[in-house]
């Protein structure tokens, strides 16, 4: 009780951070309702699908069919930008708590074996921070074929080093310290004093990086997706939809932002999304680091 | 500091070896067949795909494949790039200059801006200014670059006719590529103004603005906050309470004291800062269309253009190791407590 009211207290003073948390709050709420927001039509076999009313190339201005217009070949933007909130926290979410799992065990292990070991790890570590992020992500991809899921792993694979060095060096710390001695000398195995003493007590700096990069990392994911390497075309998706936008920003004559809702709209809900979770990553970061109170 | 200088230069190849077999790993999982199709140009090649697979050994196991690209490295021969249509030498000569002259253009705004509003947010702390500005930082943090850029370009390009994606025009174009045109640096905004070409220089630097627009925007934010922190720690050190006891006027604090310490971790950082805009401005160059690295890099991974990806991220990686480098030495040379190798 005494913590929750400290963290009210720290956000109180944070009128930015309480923003944060209602945008998320906000785009949790639209993507829990969805099905109510914008029932799928009757018999479609995936709801992430976007109807499609006609083919015609040219996207058509927000209506009273369709509140947000639609993009090219007539995908209801509406729809999309609902259900495209399930895929963004189902991006953000897998990617950031996966990668965070894969580089808390690596860094955790190096630290705590040491020697050769620790070598071979971060050396691995040094050679996938040396690459350039998005094009590795797009290798990945492009070898795999192109699809939602292939994205999440290929950003992944990218963004697991930051959390492998902190925890490292984290671990390095904690591992000299008494109570680890206390466990081994209780006769705890090296897994349990890994996972049961030494981790439990570095995961906080972990907590805030991961809530300051999921920001990023939807970028990421979004970025490849605007590449054309996610989810195929009509499916629920932020980045996707803003690259069916890229050949609608000239307008036709007379009417130069005669298409500005391709971009606006979808342009608009990732920057709030991210927003939302960088500053709520600012929160998280003052209330877990002692050190910034 | 040459001992540790030359330690840290060793590592180069090392990581350069693990760069490229991280890639020659990712592409296993292609079947020789898909492999073998990249060199194929024509439908009616198809029937050599065995005797393609056989001359590159593309059956041969991943570490044998592997030393022979090696050895063909050594011999000066990186390979061939479907997507730049051009050896993988002449495309990094290509399109290493464009990206490097973006950056540039891109550098000293993000320096500046970053700079000097930094050092105002932590001077008057709380203030309107510092909301202001940590408010501008955070968006232009969470703006993903393809929307900014593609925004700018329906505002300016769309509705103004001004800021035109791509290089240049195509009278630039026939001019840098007819005979009277000397390339002295490769630079095509310095080439344009040695040869006096004043509308040419002017019509380059024109198709440079939206995407350094988009960059400087998108970047600030880092440097924004590095030096904002750093300067506010300064100013609760005891040598600026001294400072101000002594009765100095509080801009010759600021200026003169807090300043010049403040700025230590900024220096640093900078290289890291260029480098990473050199290898890193993908997304932007592609929404432009900017023929440089990024976009090269980019459509060469897409259609798997084995070379090209090679000689991009090589080339990443080899910038990557040389920022470190430059940013261990210059944190050095700026803070005179920190000595390398004591």
């Amino acid at each position: 009780m005494e913590r929750l009211k400290d963290v009210w207290k720290t956000l109180k003073r944070r009128p930015m951070s309480l923003l944060g948390f209602a945008i998320i709050g906000t785009f949790l709420a639209a993507a829990a309702l969805a099905p109510v927001l914008a029932p799928p039509e009757a018999g479609s076999r995936d709801s992430y699908i976007i109807p499609q009313t006609g083919y015609s190339p040219d996207p058509a201005k927000p209506s009273k069919e369709h509140w947000f217009g639609t993009t090219e070949q007539q995908y209801d933007l509406y729809y999309g930008m609902v259900w495209g909130t399930r895929t963004a926290f189902k991006v953000a979410v897998k990617v950031v708590g996966l990668s965070a799992c894969v580089g808390v065990i690596l860094g955790g292990v190096a630290g705590f074996y040491g020697g050769w070991i620790d070598e071979i790890l971060m050396r691995f570590t040094d050679v996938v921070l040396a690459f350039p992020d998005l094009l590795l992500a797009v290798v990945i991809v492009a070898v795999l074929g192109p699809s939602l899921d292939h994205v999440m792993y290929s950003v992944m694979a990218v963004s697991w080093p930051s959390y492998a060095r902190l925890m490292r060096g984290e671990v390095l710390s904690v591992k000299e310290r008494d109570f680890v001695a206390a466990a081994r000398a209780l006769g705890a195995r090296d897994a349990r004093i890994l996972f049961v003493h030494i981790i439990p007590n570095c995961i906080y700096p972990v907590l805030v990086v991961a809530s300051l990069s999921t920001g990023s990392v939807v970028i990421t994911a979004a970025a490849l997706s605007f590449l054309g390497l996610g989810a195929p075309v009509g499916y629920a998706d932020w980045g996707q939809l803003i690259s069916l936008s890229r050949n609608w920003i000239m307008g036709s004559a007379g009417h130069p932002f005669e298409y500005w809702h391709t971009i606006f709209i979808p342009g608009i809900a990732i920057f709030l999304f991210v927003l939302g979770w960088n500053l709520m990553g600012d929160a998280a970061r003052d209330l877990l680091d002692p050190r910034r109170r | 500091m040459a001992k540790y200088c030359l330690k840290r230069l060793a590592f180069l190849p090392l990581v350069m070896f693990g760069v490229t077999f991280l890639l020659f790993f990712c592409l296993q999982f292609l079947s020789p067949e898909m492999r073998a199709s990249l060199y194929v140009k024509d439908p009616r090649q198809l029937a050599q795909l065995d005797a393609v697979i056989e001359k590159y050994g593309l059956r041969k196991p991943m570490p044998v494949q592997y030393v022979l690209w090696l050895k063909q490295v050594a011999h000066g021969d990186l390979g061939y790039s479907e997507t730049a249509k051009m050896p993988v030498a002449d495309a990094v000569r290509a399109f290493f200059p464009a990206t490097f002259e973006l950056t540039v253009l891109t550098f000293f705004p993000i320096m500046i801006v970053g700079v000097l509003f930094g050092v105002l947010s932590a001077v008057y702390r709380d203030r309107l200014l510092d909301h202001v500005t940590r408010f501008v930082a955070i968006t232009g943090y969470s703006l993903p670059s393809f929307v900014l850029g593609l925004t700018l370009l329906m505002i300016f390009y769309g509705r103004f006719h001004l800021f035109p994606p791509g290089r240049f025009t195509m009278d630039t174009d026939m001019l840098v590529h007819s005979d009277g045109f000397r390339h002295w640096t490769g630079l095509l905004t310095l080439d344009c103004l040695l040869n006096r070409r004043w509308a040419a220089c002017l019509d380059v630097v024109e198709h440079m603005v939206l995407p350094a627009a988009t960059l400087v925007y998108i970047s600030v934010a880092l440097l924004l906050r590095i030096t904002r922190s750093s300067m506010l720690e300064e100013l609760t050190k005891d040598y600026v309470r001294t400072a101000r006891a002594k009765g100095l006027p509080e801009s010759v604090v600021i200026r003169k004291h807090a300043l010049a310490n403040a700025l230590i971790p900024v220096v640093t950082l900078s290289s890291l800062l260029f480098i990473g805009l050199l290898g890193g401005v993908v997304i932007t160059e592609t929404v432009f269309d900017f023929p440089g690295i990024g976009r090269w890099g980019v459509q060469a991974a897409q259609q798997l253009d084995v070379p090209g990806v090679l000689g991009s991220t090589m080339l990443a990686a080899f910038l990557f190791v040389l920022a470190n480098l430059i940013s261990d030495i210059l944190y050095a040379v700026v803070d005179p407590r920190i000595r390398v190798g004591n």
